[in-house]
């Protein structure tokens, strides 16, 4: 085919293009955790605690030990020989947490002894045959008690259950010493024309990703290597986890994501069945496996958001917001998990919202209590910031009697105040919140939805219209603002026949990175999207990495790819020079061929040069051979990502069930990819937020009996449950990378939870109502319209 | 537990003979005696639908199914629909309107959803939102689901 005849390839970014990675995932062909099989494989399967909070007195494990096809049966102050207590990626002071319970269990879930059977059925017969005697104490479940140190101590070392005792943050408060000066804010609330107060809750939640946690470790004798294999956002870090819970060295371990199903930052935190997964492999020699079941899932992987807020909020009489102030308490349950404690000071951090709001103070205790621990859960930390703000700024318009509209568009950071610096410190990049919100109400019919409403009202019915304005800190982010590191790497390789091989440390779990970083390095290289290969998730092949999670992986995955590709572009750019007796900075790649500029005839194919890049006779003075290359790279900041989002609901009088008529979006992300796979992580969003404002709540009873164990009693949307999302999109590119892409992963869960609850206090508001917490369970909806209390 | 029984299952078109216990479930003796991993569990209550194969032609949660109830029928699963290089009509849908992210709803989707058009081949909206009700969805929030089950619908598939 001569240069002539060769297609020309379509333009990659910013199209819709079909996933690479569904193939095999719609025909049964993917492999999860679960689908691995190794020879000599046993299975693992943990004794829970039935109690939330008391003393163990005795473990009898004789009964289990006797059954045949058990291979070991270990305790907590056995495994506690050879695992040390777990690590976790916060600086505040911890306590001791291993993996399996030694002396006290702190919350219905924990284990208490893990047993190795032969096959999955054994070892769960083992595991209940073990008997476990636990002296009770008072269980710990209202976190304002708990702060009292009521009715117990959940650790010693403790003083009143304070996981974090008091962090100030914003006007007044300087950074360094921490010291606080209350004047500006007194002066604001003193001076207000009106005040709003109100105490809100954002209510605890089952991550609940479709495919349960699972790990299979591998220990090989006399090669002292573990491969271990985990459904998780982030195999380096796990890899780092191991190698020092274990005690050897990084080299000894490759940790493998395979297909994850789902995450939603619920598996960001390497959990004590991993460690002890490897500790029991290490010590049997053998591979071992360990499945969750759902039931265990709701007690045993994290949970998220739990936090409460006395929100107050002062304003003039016009609408502007002169300041806000949050008393935030966040029960983080037993234990601080890898970045337990980091979540809510995210909400800290977004309290701004996206209004120039002169006065902005929070104060955030973290306590805990004897419930599952909570942790990174889709959003983390900013849907809790957003949804306090915008049920402050719904209630500031409910009182003057002003558009909901345009109490926000009034407080909005004008669109050149960017970058912005909040009153939390936050810089915000980039900003053009009123086009966003011109578009949303556009596209909702804003002005006629509100005469529907309130026709619908005039007829008897229970209307309301809810709307949410969100800004998100994303693309996390410097190495200063995370633990792990805030950077990512990357590696491209030109294969000698011209095809494009690239790893990334970015894992994905349903992100579609194959797809979108194939898309962006073809066009890269002006080769075809099929001769691009996107590669991950296995430390064995991905050299260094941090993970998926905080919507980063367009953001700093997608550039360090593109930062990578560069520096292999430049060395191919001299090999073909050298073949085309050419200039390298006159060359153009399209087409998968290299030419020089203004003659698309005369170049080489990418095959031609690569054969020769690696042949390389002669070698082209000052080259190396090969064509391979990486890049590290972090951002100086993060990104900020924005939208609207608008909601209709209707409340059925007789029975309370509200049912959304209409959802809107329309979101900012900046620079877009692949349309395609952003409106579906949009929709995803919606629904979890949609879901945490509806539907889901874990509960936990006054005994601390986890009353929502399964999918009986914890609801997740189902398709029935949801509306057509009418989708949209502004682009407002970040300065931050030079794609301009600031991340969408977790944008959905920010507008739409304040949105719905915005409208459902919209539409009640008729009987009086100015507030509802969280989740609108349809009896509580019934009560207020009958004029009783929520 | 230690007697054994022996079934005949006929899984997608080939008839398997094996010695179970009587309490393994049919999705276990699918994923762990046959290999056929394409079936996921995703609980243990019998709600999300993950596990869902065709039997004798319907669909079942197969975690609810003991593999000595399904002796003697015909059990269709996610592997046994169509194959890479002759998708079915579903799955081709799903892969044309973005109908899946993870992945690992989507066997138990699809099975559920050519279940739904072999009943009712030309749905609504909303007959399809209720169709696939009993499947959960963590990812996709489910509108390029519905996409997916119309692409097919147009398609006229009913097989
Ligand atoms: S595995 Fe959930 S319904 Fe079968
Ligand atoms: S695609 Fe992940 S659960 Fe459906």
């Amino acid at each position: 085919m001569t240069a002539a005849e060769r297609p020309i390839l379509p333009k990659l970014v910013g199209e819709r293009i079909k996933r690479r990675e569904d193939p095999r995932l719609i025909t049964g062909h993917a492999t999860y955790v679960d689908d691995l099989k190794l020879p000599g494989l046993l299975h693992l399967a943990f004794k829970r605690s039935d109690s939330a909070h008391g003393v163990i007195k005795n473990i009898d494990t004789s009964a289990a030990e006797q059954m045949p096809g058990v291979e070991l049966v270990m305790t907590g102050k056995q495994l506690a020989e050879i695992l040390g207590p777990m690590p976790i990626g916060t600086p505040f002071p911890s306590p001791d947490h291993y993996a399996i319970a030694t002396d006290r269990v702190r919350y219905v879930g924990e284990p208490v002894a893990v047993v190795v059977a032969a096959d999955r059925y054994l070892a769960r017969d083992a595991a209940d045959a073990i008997e476990v005697d636990i002296e009770e104490l008072p269980a710990v479940v209202d976190p304002e008690k708990a702060m009292q140190g009521e009715p117990a101590a959940v650790h010693e070392g403790f003083e009143n259950n304070l996981a974090v005792p008091y962090v100030p943050g914003g006007t007044g408060v300087d950074p360094a010493t921490m010291e606080v000066d209350n004047s500006a804010l007194d002066k604001a609330f003193a001076e207000a024309d009106v005040n709003i107060s109100q105490r809100m809750t954002n209510q605890r939640l089952a991550p609940n990703a479709m495919e349960p946690r699972g790990v299979v470790a591998h220990w090989e004798p006399g090669k002292e290597q573990i491969t271990i294999w985990s459904g998780t956002q982030n195999p380096h870090i796990l890899k780092t986890m191991i190698a020092a819970q274990l005690g050897v060295g990084q080299h000894q371990v490759r940790a493998i994501a395979p297909e994850v199903g789902g995450g939603f930052g619920c598996k960001i935190n390497i959990y004590g069945e991993e460690y002890t997964a490897a500790a029991i492999s290490r010590k049997l020699g053998a591979p071992v496996k360990w499945i969750e079941d759902r039931s265990e899932a709701f007690m045993a992987t994290t949970h998220g958001r739990d936090i409460l807020a006395y929100v107050d909020l002062a304003a003039k009489r016009d609408g502007t917001v002169t300041a806000l102030k949050l008393r935030l308490i966040a029960d983080v349950g037993a234990y601080n998990m890898l970045l337990t404690a980091a979540v809510p000071t995210l909400t800290m951090l977004m309290l701004n919202g996206t209004y120039d709001i002169p006065v902005v103070r929070a104060e955030l205790t973290e306590v805990f209590t004897n419930k599952t621990p909570t942790d990174a859960y889709r959003g983390a930390g900013r849907p809790e910031a957003t949804y306090f703000v915008e049920r402050a700024f719904d209630m500031l318009a409910h009182e003057l009697g002003m558009d909901p509209a345009d109490v926000r568009r009034k407080n909005f950071i004008k669109k050149d105040a960017f970058p912005y610096t909040t009153q939390m410190g936050a810089i915000y990049d980039s900003g053009d919140y009123e086009t966003a919100l011109d578009r949303a109400l556009q596209n909702a019919g804003w002005e006629q939805l509100k005469q529907e409403r309130d026709q619908a009202r005039a007829e008897g019915r229970i209307v309301g219209l809810g709307l949410a304005y969100y800004v998100e800190v994303c693309g996390l982010g410097p190495s200063a603002s995370l633990p792990t590191g805030g950077w990512e790497h990357a590696g491209v390789t030109i294969e000698r026949d011209g095809r494009i091989t690239a790893t990334t440390g970015s894992s994905p779990h349903g992100q579609g990175n194959e797809t979108t970083f194939a898309q962006m390095l073809a066009e890269q290289f002006g080769v075809a999207f099929d001769d691009v290969t996107i590669l991950h998730g296995d430390t064995g092949v991905v050299k260094q990495g941090i993970g998926t999670f905080g919507s980063r992986s367009q953001a700093v995955g997608g550039t360090v790819l593109m930062n990578a590709g560069e520096k292999v572009k430049k060395k191919m750019a001299k090999f073909a020079a050298a073949m085309l007796d050419a200039n390298e900075d006159d060359l153009v790649f399209e087409n998968g061929m290299i030419s020089v500029k203004g003659s698309p005839g005369s170049g080489k194919t990418f095959a031609e040069v690569a054969s020769f890049a690696y042949v390389p006779v002669p070698l082209p003075p000052g080259v190396e051979p090969g064509l391979s290359d990486e890049a590290f790279w972090e951002p100086e900041n993060n990104t900020y990502p924005f939208g609207c989002h608008i909601v209709m609901m209707e409340i059925d009088r007789e029975t309370g069930e509200p049912r959304l008529t209409k959802v809107v979006a329309v979101d900012d992300a900046g620079t877009i990819i692949n349309p395609m796979i952003v409106d579906g992580q949009i929709h995803g969003g919606l629904a979890q937020g949609i879901g945490q404002a509806m539907i889901e709540e874990v509960v936990y009873d006054e005994d601390g009996q986890l009353v929502t164990g399964s999918f009986m009693d914890y609801a997740i949307p189902r398709a029935d449950d949801l509306p057509w999302f009418e989708m949209d999109n502004t682009v407002t590119t970040t300065p931050v990378n030079p794609m301009g892409a600031k991340g969408v992963g977790e944008a959905g869960t920010l507008g739409s939870t304040p949105a719905v609850v915005n409208a459902a206090v919209d539409a009640l508001s008729p009987f009086g109502v100015k507030h509802v917490d969280m989740m609108l369970r349809p009896e509580k909806l019934w009560r207020l319209m009958q004029g009783g209390g929520a | 537990m230690s007697e054994k029984a022996t079934v005949s299952i006929t899984v997608n078109g080939k008839v398997h003979e094996e010695e179970v216990e009587p309490r393994l479930l049919l999705v276990h003796f699918l994923r762990e005696h046959l290999g056929l991993t394409g079936t996921h569990v995703g609980c243990d209550t019998s709600q999300c639908g993950a596990c869902t194969v065709h039997i004798d032609g319907a669909s079942a949660k197969s975690c609810t199914v003991f593999a000595a109830q399904a002796d003697g029928s015909e059990v269709t699963t996610i592997e046994g629909v169509g194959s890479q290089d002759n998708l079915h009509p579903m799955q081709e849908g799903f892969w044309e309107e973005h109908g899946l992210q993870c992945g690992y709803c989507t066997p138990g989707m699809i099975m559920s959803a050519i279940n739904l058009l072999n009943e009712n081949p030309k749905p609504t909206e909303k007959e399809i939102r209720e169709g696939i009700a009993g499947n959960l969805c963590r990812c996709t929030g489910y509108q390029h689901i519905v996409k997916a089950v119309q692409y097919a619908a147009e398609k006229g598939v009913v097989r």
